[in-house]
């Protein structure tokens, strides 16, 4: 029998993953992690105002891709790109409305 | 010599609220960012944008330098700056739609 505290949550099992290029001194940003953490989701980001040399710009190359103006947060979800801190398309991208 | 946040929200203050720019009433979110610019004045030596990727060349970063040439046209247009850093009255008395801000930086002035 498993220990129902290891689980991962369910609402977590069937969710598109989620990436957030940030920017650590950006509120917008740091907005957008706290509601996710608020929500229990599991998000990866990488802040790139502290990436350096080559290391930041392959990243902003990557940024670039999904988000031209090249702007933070691009929160990615799944195959969803949302450009700043919009609480209604991360809700709708994520199944939770 | 270091400045304080609160030093640099009455410095700021005191020269923006005469042009009807006023800081934001939310005092959590608007330290945090006093305390951002004072960072990035420190890793780079200019008060840059703290929602915007700085170059660390004071020159291209010129207009993004805070206040930025954006907020102007971004308060008339949306009541706020692309931070929520500076706003109108309006936008503090919840008389403005409190609409993201986007970003109106041309991607061609990111210098890198």
């Amino acid at each position: 029998m498993s220990d129902p505290e290891s689980l991962t949550p369910a609402e977590n099992s069937d969710r598109p993953d989620v990436k957030i290029y940030s920017l650590s001194t950006c509120s917008h940003c740091k907005a957008a992690k706290k509601f996710l953490g608020e929500c229990t989701i599991k998000y990866d980001f990488v802040d790139v105002d502290l990436l350096e040399g080559d290391e930041r710009k392959a990243i902003v190359e990557d940024v670039r891709k999904f988000n031209p103006r090249c702007s933070f947060p691009t929160i990615i979800i799944g195959e969803k790109v949302i450009v700043g801190f919009k609480e209604t398309e991360i809700k709708e991208a994520l199944g939770m409305e | 010599m270091s400045i304080t946040a609160q030093q640099l929200y009455d410095q700021m203050r005191k020269v923006q609220e005469p042009k009807g720019y006023y800081f934001n009433t939310d005092r959590e979110r608007v330290f945090e960012l006093l305390e951002a610019l004072i960072a990035n004045r420190v890793r780079y030596g200019y008060m840059g944008c703290p929602c915007r990727l700085l170059s660390g060349d004071r020159d291209a970063d010129r207009d993004i330098i805070c206040p930025c040439v954006y907020s102007v046209p971004d308060i008339a247009e949306y009541g706020s700056c692309y931070c929520n850093l500076y706003v109108s009255k309006e936008w503090n008395e919840g008389r403005t739609p409190r609409d993201y801000v986007p970003e109106r930086r041309p991607p061609e002035k990111m210098a890198f």
